[in-house]
């Protein structure tokens, strides 16, 4: 008996490893309730398609069906059953991916009683989860929605240098933040480097870490700690001696990131700091996915690549602090031609409808730098490239056969300002529709607020 | 005279390079959007003479002496206009050491004057000529961290113009514009409430009314102690007088409407800033004249005082007949007010009046369109040459001109970016 519960609590410690040795357990907590909604087969037609994988299809077709694509290329019968929708001089994407939101737990409207990002309490909070702040009747879904975005990621802030579980979502409207949870995805871990914890604490709160070298103090001792947590855990569930450790839940998230089933993304701008996390992380033997904001990755966009850490970035952002000074144009197409893993993120509630315009502003200051990036390469940069940070590209991230039918039809080249969301789907069913009301969703929060405004 | 001017320009050689010679510059081929009654002249020239346009046309002579630059199959525009900036007044918003956008205390509010702080070899100023930001009006910010307790005027201080060439001259126009927030913002200032910054401001008014109208009596301390100083109720009088712009910020319907009423009571010229609920009161502001500088990508209720937001604001206003001009709040990154354009034609603007929006409508709300905005003989020589569509997000300045002068294509970032391309080089990036 003693013995069943310490097994559910080991369980709950390995998320994933949990679920694949102990299926019957019901130790998994807060699990997905996500359903797609009903769609139909459906065949989309003459359009010029971005596949996501570094193809281009000039006149070419989408079929999906059950929520899955079933074949994408210049000539795909249309399913059983389904419907044909004519997309010439239309454009197809892989439903677009921001690897970098705060919606939810930054809401709109930004006030004090929304504000649920940062846990700025203690510089390390392993123990909170994103997902517990998320309120699914932030605006900015829906926004989000209408710019193409079909599934992101929400991160706790930076002002931790641990600061929690992230949560990936699919971009729904649903009541429970339960019911957006990707199924299978991993979770993250947010963490941060540089200006932000040590203003937070050293210069708001007068408590360490004052300095970046406290900084890496801090990440240090909290690994030694997981270390020591996974290591009796394992220990006793290997049947040694004495009690299972008292479950601590911010040991739990650092012990999965020291197992490898929780992803580590990390907040940081400069490229020496960015040098310094990846030999922290190799003390600890976990791996970075992403450095998210990267302002200055294309100094060490070897590096980068060597280690098979992916760089988030905006397009242009810079100057706002001292450690975004060195911003350059060409970062993010840096970034592709050392072989890197690029990704554009948006940290924005704004940025994110138009995640389409960022790719486009970097793919074009490399081409006028004579780093020639083409749109089916730059594609990636806000598909299958954070798929693969978020560890979900078996599943999502391209138009490929098997794969969940996310998808977005725009109204021409999407590296246009003009381009304009016509239709998005998910796993196969119309969730926006640009034409017709009936298909654009609005949150609770947006009922009845103005009288006069229009809807 | 001759030798004094002489002077003048061996001084400026020596500043910059831009300014060696007085320059004729012939901008040749290119389809010229001149954002005046001439419309769109296909395969122009553009003839820039001693810092002003001097002819646009298909048909314009070139002397021989002229620097020619190539634009066919290109476009060119008047230089682009930020019409609320920080730039020269804030270098990195977070380094407390570079931000000059605004006092921490209260004492001074509409003397306060940011032309007195201006730093014209800011590193923010040739990443954004480069990409066709050619004016901006550097506008101060409210006053930031007030203690506990502490209140401050909603009149935050006076803005000025400047041109982004570099140069000793960079300073166009002073005092341009007084500035004000009527907004959330103006409300906390004020201890909490709209109502107390109304108050403060309608006092404000009302003192500098009264010191207008008994300036012996007051140098006699004969009058009533007035809740201003002697510097800020000089700095009103040009409001007073409708010669100076007062520039509210105001998002919220509500808030608008009662800067309208100010301005009918006072008879003040007003220009509406934020506007993010501008629409719903489009016609009282086509009807009072008043413009709105705003952020066309605002559709998001961020605060409470934008629930009304939404991506057709422009084209609303626009269609009202309300002069619009764009200002995205970030002007580390001005050089995307041209973006902000476009997407407000992607939501229903027409495309010449989003490209007047930040061009010729900045000049116009500050009284500087006889010099500026246009491409018409007489003006102020600022022509960009875009690689296209200048509102697109894939296209760039291939040229900029400004007050007649070549601006040369580097920047910090520039700089940056050379010593990064090639990280296989055998010697540090130091050496590059």
């Amino acid at each position: 008996m003693r013995k069943s519960t310490a097994a559910i609590v080991a369980c709950a410690s390995v998320l994933v490893a949990c679920a694949r040795h102990e299926e019957a357990t019901k130790a998994v907590a807060f699990p997905s309730t996500y359903q797609a909604m009903p769609g139909q087969p459906t065949l989309v037609a003459n359009a010029t398609i971005l596949t996501g994988t570094g193809e281009r299809i000039a006149q070419g077709a989408v079929a999906f069906k059950d929520g899955r694509i079933i074949a994408v290329g210049e000539n795909v019968a249309a399913p059983a059953g389904s419907q044909t929708i004519d997309a010439a001089g239309k454009w197809v994407t892989p439903g677009l991916i921001d690897v970098h939101s705060h919606l939810g737990v930054y809401a709109s409207p930004g006030v004090a009683a929304s504000s649920d990002g940062n846990e700025a309490t203690a510089p390390v909070t392993a123990e909170v989860w994103a997902e517990h702040s998320v309120w699914p009747q932030d605006p900015g879904f829906g926004a989000a929605l209408a710019g193409g975005i079909t599934t992101l990621q929400i991160l706790p802030g930076s002002a931790n240098l641990i600061g929690g579980r992230s949560v990936t979502l699919k971009n729904v409207p649903a009541r429970t933040v339960q019911a957006m949870k990707f199924p299978g995805a991993p979770y993250g871990l947010k963490m941060a480097c540089g200006e932000n914890p040590k203003r937070v604490y050293g210069e708001e709160k007068l408590v360490a870490p004052s300095t970046r070298m406290g900084n890496v103090a801090g990440y240090r001792k909290a690994f030694i700690q997981a270390a020591d947590y996974k290591k009796k855990l394992e220990n006793y569930e290997q049947g040694g001696e004495g009690d299972a450790p008292v479950r601590d839940l911010g040991l739990e998230t650092l012990a999965g990131v020291l197992s490898g089933d929780i992803l580590v993304h990390m907040h940081c701008y400069r490229a020496d700091e960015m040098a310094q996390m990846l030999d922290m992380a190799d003390e600890f033997q976990f791996k970075i996915v992403a450095f998210h904001h990267a302002v200055e990755a294309y100094k060490i966009a070897d590096l980068l690549a060597a280690h098979g850490t992916c760089a988030a970035m905006w397009a242009d952002w810079w100057g706002f602090k001292l450690e975004a000074f060195d911003a350059v144009r060409e970062n993010i197409a840096l970034v592709e031609k050392a072989g890197g893993c690029a990704i554009v993120h948006s940290d924005s509630q704004n940025g994110i409808q138009r995640l389409n315009q960022e790719a486009a502003k970097a793919m074009a200051a490399g081409n006028r730098s004579g780093i020639p990036i083409t749109r089916e390469q730059a594609i990636r940069w806000l598909t299958l490239n954070p798929a693969k940070a978020l560890g979900i590209d078996k599943q999502t991230g391209s138009l490929e056969a098997g794969k969940m039918a996310d998808i977005v039809i725009w109204d021409r080249d999407p590296f246009s300002v003009y381009a304009r969301v016509d239709q998005v789907y998910i796993d196969g069913a119309l969730v926006y529709d640009r034409s017709d009301p009936t298909h654009q969703p609005r949150s609770d929060f947006l009922l009845g607020l103005t009288e006069g405004a229009q809807p | 005279m001759r030798y004094r001017t002489a002077l003048w320009l061996y001084v400026l050689a020596a500043l910059a390079p831009m300014y060696a010679a007085a320059e004729t510059i012939a901008i040749v081929g290119g389809n010229v959007y001149t954002v005046a009654t001439h419309g769109l002249v296909e395969g122009a020239t553009v003839l820039v003479r001693d810092g002003k346009v001097a002819a646009v046309g298909s048909d314009v002579e070139i002397p021989p002496d002229a620097t020619r630059i190539d634009a066919h199959g290109k476009v060119v525009t008047p230089g682009l206009f930020d019409p609320l900036s920080y730039i020269g007044i804030v270098e990195i918003s977070l380094v407390e050491e570079t931000f000059d956008a605004s006092p921490s205390g209260v004492r001074y509010n509409a003397a306060f004057d940011v032309a007195d702080a201006i730093n014209p070899r800011s590193t923010l100023i040739p990443i954004n000529r480069i990409e066709g930001v050619t004016r901006v009006l550097v506008a101060p910010q409210p006053p930031q961290a007030l203690q506990p307790g502490q209140t401050a005027s909603p009149i935050v201080g006076l803005g000025a113009v400047m041109h982004l060439g570099g140069g000793d001259d960079y300073l166009v126009a002073r005092d341009v514009a007084l500035f004000a927030v009527l907004d959330e913002a103006g409300a906390a200032l004020a201890g909490g409430s709209r109502a107390g910054a109304m108050l403060s401001l309608e006092e404000a008014l009302q003192d500098a009314e009264d010191y207008r109208d008994h300036r012996a009596a007051f140098e006699q301390r004969a009058r009533r102690d007035y809740s201003l100083g002697r510097l800020d109720l000089d700095a009103l009088q040009p409001v007073l007088a409708a010669k100076t712009p007062l520039v509210i910020h105001a998002d919220r319907a509500s808030d608008i409407e009662a800067a309208l009423r100010v301005a009918a009571r006072h008879g003040l010229r007003i220009v509406i800033s934020g506007g993010t609920e501008a629409w719903m009161v489009a016609e009282q502001l086509a009807k009072a004249q008043v413009p709105v500088i705003l952020d066309p990508l605002q559709d998001l209720p961020e605060r409470f005082e934008q629930l009304g937001a939404t991506l057709e604001n422009a084209a609303r206003l626009n269609a009202a007949g309300v002069t619009i001009a764009f200002s995205i709040g970030d002007s580390h990154n001005a050089r995307n007010l041209k973006q902000s354009a476009g997407n407000a034609v992607a939501y229903g603007l027409p495309w010449p009046a989003a490209l007047a929006a930040i061009t010729l409508n900045p000049a116009r709300i500050f009284g500087l369109d006889s010099r500026l905005g246009t491409l018409e003989p007489g003006k102020d020589a600022d022509v960009v040459v875009w690689s296209g569509d200048p509102l697109e997000v894939t296209t760039f300045a291939d040229q900029v001109v400004i007050n007649g002068h070549i601006v040369p294509m580097v920047s910090r970032q520039t700089l940056l970016r050379d010593r990064y391309l090639d990280l296989k080089r055998p010697s540090p990036p130091a050496y590059h």
